[in-house]
């Protein structure tokens, strides 16, 4: 029997190591593994390179994470977000890297990664300092800039609802990076609001088929929180 | 370099940014499907009458988003890409973010509104960062979206708060995109990008083509 429901945080977060690449869903504070960041806290891996669109907001999850000094490098579109202080005090004192990318190259990189694509050519960013040394190739007379994929070791994902075999629903703009990121990583570990028997899920509506997910914690912590 | 100041003050009361947004709105037909940025641009969708079909999107994964709800009704799963609660409207979904810029980067939506720092004559953009030094600025979707849409209209003041012209002849801030701007609307102005500069097609009522002039920084064409 298939079952990739895990009982304990510790299972969920097995074999997560120190200079790991950590995809973290979310877009806002909807749709954010927190208890998964939380979870990556306690285990105390360091050195990590983080892929999120924000660089954390507040103090805590993603910002905890950085003022702890375990985040080496952020690959992110928007650094800065209301009352996002950590990133920018660790910033200016040069102990985090940023690579900041446009939100779209961000997540085509990611589905890239997901679909096998070594790298692909786009327009966006380019004549801009964003697109500084890098490769670009004139197609249908307008030039583009190369953008190779972005590979997590690590995805952390959050759902509204999962099934043994890590099926997911999300719910409404909860959605966001989480189902382009499931792809992309060698691990992809899941924390969901609900948890149903398989064949709950009426096949048509499943937005991430389990074959994308490693490990399902049940977080049922209710509705985010607007700080 | 941006050095023209106006010198008097206008007799005139700008238009105010309300009624910029309004004047944005009164030019988007039924039927397109638009993405608003954030400040003035957001705006624009309080004045699309409830009547005239114009499909919403945010960047974060929503098609038809609708009105901010009253408290009662907030959901807190549907925010904008502002981070702000929304609705939304009977026909509209939910898309994941790679798909929500491709609908963005593949050329789909027929408008997108965008703030800016300084707008070249020949539509270059300047959005995103303030300065070449600014280490780390914050791009979120501004390169997708003005790369990516049919086409890119500017709403902005039409000058800075100390009365540098933001129509530009070049741009001094780090680009956002190049030559991507097709129409401009300011506190002062309408004015369409041509092959020969800034042409202008409407303007605040009472304001003279010199005290226009005189406060942008391009050469103005006139219809």
């Amino acid at each position: 029997m298939i079952n990739r429901i895990v009982q304990s945080m510790a299972d969920a977060m097995a074999g997560v190591t120190d200079g790991a690449t950590v995809l973290v869903g979310g877009f806002g504070l909807v749709g954010q593994p927190n208890a998964l960041i939380a979870g990556l806290i306690e285990l105390g891996v360091k050195d990590l390179v983080v892929v999120a669109n924000n660089a954390g907001g507040g103090k805590a999850g993603l910002a905890n994470l950085m003022a702890l000094g375990r985040v080496r490098r952020i690959i992110c579109s928007f650094p800065r977000s209301a009352g996002s202080t950590v990133f920018e005090e660790l910033y200016r004192a040069g102990k985090i890297e940023l690579e900041i990318v446009p939100q779209g190259t961000l997540a085509e990189r990611m589905r890239a990664a997901g679909a096998g694509v070594g790298a692909f050519y786009t327009p966006t960013a380019y004549g801009t300092k964003l697109a500084q040394g890098k490769e670009v190739r004139e197609i249908n007379g307008k030039p583009h800039v190369l953008e190779y994929a972005l590979h997590g070791d690590v995805a952390l994902v959050e759902a509204w609802q999962a099934d043994r075999w890590g099926n997911l629903i999300y719910r409404a703009s909860g959605q966001n990076f989480n189902p382009v990121m499931a792809t992309a990583a060698k691990t992809t570990i899941v924390q969901t609001q609900h948890v149903v028997e398989l064949g709950e899920l009426d096949p048509e509506k499943i937005m991430t088929p389990g074959i994308f997910v490693d490990r399902v914690v049940h977080v049922p912590y209710g509705d985010p929180v607007m700080v | 370099m941006n050095t023209t100041t106006a010198n008097t003050t206008l007799a005139i009361k700008p238009w105010s940014r309300p009624r910029m947004a309004a004047r944005v709105a009164q030019d988007i037909p039924e039927g397109w499907y638009v993405n608003l940025g954030i400040g003035i641009p957001t705006m624009v969708a309080d004045h699309v009458p409830a009547e005239r079909e114009v499909i919403i999107h945010s960047e974060n994964g929503i098609l038809g988003m609708g009105p901010a709800p009253d408290a009662e009704h907030v959901d807190p799963w549907l925010i904008n890409a502002g981070k702000q609660y929304v609705t939304l409207r009977a026909g509209g979904s939910y898309i994941h973010h790679a798909d929500s810029f491709a609908v963005i980067r593949g050329g789909h939506l027929d408008l997108c509104v965008l703030g800016a720092f300084e707008v070249a004559e020949n539509g270059d953009i300047a959005n995103w960062a303030t300065s070449e030094n600014d280490s780390a600025p914050a791009v979120g979707g501004a390169m997708d979206l003005a790369v990516g849409a049919k086409r890119v209209w500017v709403v902005m003041e039409h000058t800075t708060k100390d009365g540098r012209s933001k129509l530009v002849r070049h741009c001094s801030y780090p680009l956002t995109a190049l030559a991507a701007v097709k129409r401009v609307y300011t506190n002062l102005a309408v004015l369409d990008v041509t092959e020969a500069g800034f042409r202008v097609i409407d303007m605040l009522p009472g304001l003279t083509r010199e005290e226009l002039q005189a406060r942008t920084d391009a050469d103005l064409h006139f219809a």
